[in-house]
């Protein structure tokens, strides 16, 4: 049996029966990172022997019979911008080449809660600045599907080591879409949760009001298993949202019976692969069979959305990476006066990318300019919040292709600006708060499409159902590639 | 600076060195060249914001309804100094050692 194939769900039940123990499980786990990995360089950091370690325990706990974490004994691993106590955290970036944190992101602590086992860090773009893992201040990681291809970013590492069968699970981040991007072009389940919705604590910042936390799964089942683990207040994160959170486990039903789904036709057209767009109708098709009510609806400022973005990204980007600076942790040049330290650390330190935006969100901000481009920015934000706010008025979700095309080859996008707009269907989600998924539907041209889901604020039930359903009545969602073995 | 509103903007080298100075940034010549080329380009595209109106429109900040999150002045869980300072590039005493400011 090919164990890194199987599910969550899967393999907690062998754990359940006895028929595994977490430490063989983590074995093969391991072995199958070291057989692939060569090939996928999903990794910054692998933590072999604290996972084993880690396995050791549980299985000694499941031994007793004592209490154990909903996700026990599951090897998972973390996107590198997410703060493990003790284990080296980069953000891809030379300026973080060296940095262990003193203290786990709050994530981290509930996973540890749970009872996984974290087999460890995940490559990205540089500080979450891009959609290719390209920007990665070290090396980039390969799409699983075609070695030759992107696996998306900012959160590629996260995506091609579930879509290879590395980790069971993985977290990423998402401000632009950086997990709903990859997880379309490396065929598998991605959620950005509602803004609020996971706790930021810990989570080093690229942009405050959009940056979110969340999961990338095989399936839909497991991308429920680890919301309930991963959601929730916390007092820690200001942002945090105070309200309830359900047992997501209850959404996965079968029935989008006189479900209301709105097709916006801004995402549609002009500016989408034929071939994507086409996979993305056949899934409307299907929806329609099953029930569901599907009807063309409209986002009227959603080409504000991608200069909106960018305008507002790099300006909190700006401001919340001036603290790399050399003074208490990471790279410092050293020179001969504190602010030539700065600037030449900096410099060392920070990619080009990187650079770039924090030049323009510092240029938005700065006196002469601030109401022009920041101020303007947000009140055009408000009009797209309220696109929004209007369509969940008479839809339970909307549906739309998660990229405008499948997974293109590394150095394709070489101008900054296309680049960007491998993002125009995932940016106007961040900038409203609102939850959306990214599942797999079939492929075209011999790699995966990814259809979105878009939920009203905290509806990411909503999302599970449609998404379950499509998955229960379709075999379009359950792709998986076949890997190169390097030994 | 110049004080603009709305019109057709240019980034010139001048204002690259300004901007980098602000962000702390030491760039080479081919860089300011480079990001003065790519800045001009972005901007440009940003320049389609100036076709919405947003008369009175309120500017959103922040997607959740929260304000002013506080607790009460009660010393909770601090962290240790030894694990505050154990990525200190350099350290004395007790403190981040860096160069003289001027």
């Amino acid at each position: 049996m090919d164990f890194y194939n199987l599910t969550i769900h899967e393999v907690k039940d062998l754990l359940d029966k006895k028929e595994i123990s977490a430490v063989d499980l983590t074995n093969k786990q391991l072995d199958r990172i070291e057989r692939v990995e060569d090939n996928v360089k999903a990794f910054v950091t692998i933590t072999k022997e604290e996972a084993l370690k880690r396995a050791k325990e549980i299985d000694a706990k499941l031994a007793k019979d004592e209490k154990i974490g909903a996700l026990a004994g599951i090897p998972m691993a973390l996107k590198d911008n997410m703060c493990t106590d003790g284990i080296k955290t980069t953000c891809s970036s030379k300026i973080l080449h060296n940095f262990v944190p003193p203290y786990n992101a709050t994530v981290t602590e509930k996973l540890i809660k749970e009872d996984t086992i974290l087999l460890g860090k995940l490559n990205m773009d540089e500080f979450a600045m891009g959609s290719s893992t390209e920007n990665s201040g070290f090396f980039p990681t390969k799409n699983p599907w075609d070695l030759n291809c992107v696996p998306g970013g900012s959160s590629g590492g996260s995506a091609a080591a579930v879509a290879a069968g590395e980790a069971f699970f993985t977290l990423g981040s998402d401000t632009g879409g950086s997990i709903r991007q990859p997880a379309a072009f490396c065929g598998v389940v991605g959620l950005k949760p509602t803004y609020g919705a996971v706790s930021r604590f810990g989570l080093i910042a690229f942009a405050s009001s959009l940056d979110q936390i969340g999961p990338f799964t095989k399936d839909v089942t497991d991308c429920a298993l680890v919301m309930n683990a991963i959601s929730g207040y916390d007092r820690k994160d200001s942002t945090s949202a105070n309200v309830e959170y359900p047992d997501y486990t209850k959404y996965l039903e079968n029935d989008v019976k006189g479900m209301k789904i709105g097709i916006p036709k801004e995402y549609f057209g002009e500016g989408i692969d034929k071939d994507v767009e086409a996979k993305i109708k056949e899934a409307i098709s299907k929806l329609e069979e099953l029930g569901a009510v599907v009807e063309e609806c409209s986002l009227p400022h959603t080409e504000y959305a991608l200069s909106t973005y960018y305008i507002i990204a790099p300006a909190e980007c700006s401001s919340n990476l001036s603290r790399y600076d050399g003074v208490r942790y990471g790279l410092r040049h050293d020179a001969n006066n504190l602010v030539e330290m700065f600037s030449e650390t900096r410099k060392e330190g920070f990619g080009d990318e990187v650079k770039r935006r924090i030049m323009l969100g510092t240029y938005a901000l700065s006196s002469g300019y601030y109401d022009a481009y920041y101020l303007k920015a947000l009140k055009v934000r408000s009009l797209i919040k309220s696109d929004f706010d209007k369509a969940f008025e008479k839809y339970d979700c909307l549906l739309t292709p998660t990229t405008p095309s499948v997974s293109f080859e590394f150095g394709a996008k070489k101008d900054p600006l296309s680049m960007y707009k491998q993002d125009i269907c995932t940016i106007p989600v961040n900038l409203a708060g609102v939850p959306a998924l990214s599942m797999p539907f079939g492929l075209a041209d011999n790699k995966p499409v990814g259809l979105q889901l878009i939920g009203k604020a905290f509806g990411e039930g909503t999302l599970l159902k449609v998404a379950y359903t499509l998955e229960q009545n379709t075999d379009q969602t359950l792709i998986r590639p076949n890997v190169q073995e390097v030994k | 600076m110049r004080e603009k509103e709305g019109e057709n903007m240019k980034i010139d080298i001048k204002d690259v060195e300004h901007v980098a100075l602000l962000s702390r940034l030491n760039l080479t010549e081919d860089e300011k060249q480079e990001q003065s080329e790519q800045l001009n380009k972005i901007l440009d595209a940003m320049e389609v914001l100036n076709k919405v109106d947003t008369s009175g429109v309120e500017p959103l900040a922040h997607v959740l309804p929260i304000k002013n999150v506080l607790r009460a002045d009660k010393v909770g869980e601090t962290l240790p100094k030894e694990k505050a300072l154990q990525n200190a590039p350099e350290e004395e005493d007790g403190m981040f050692r860096v160069p003289k400011i001027v």
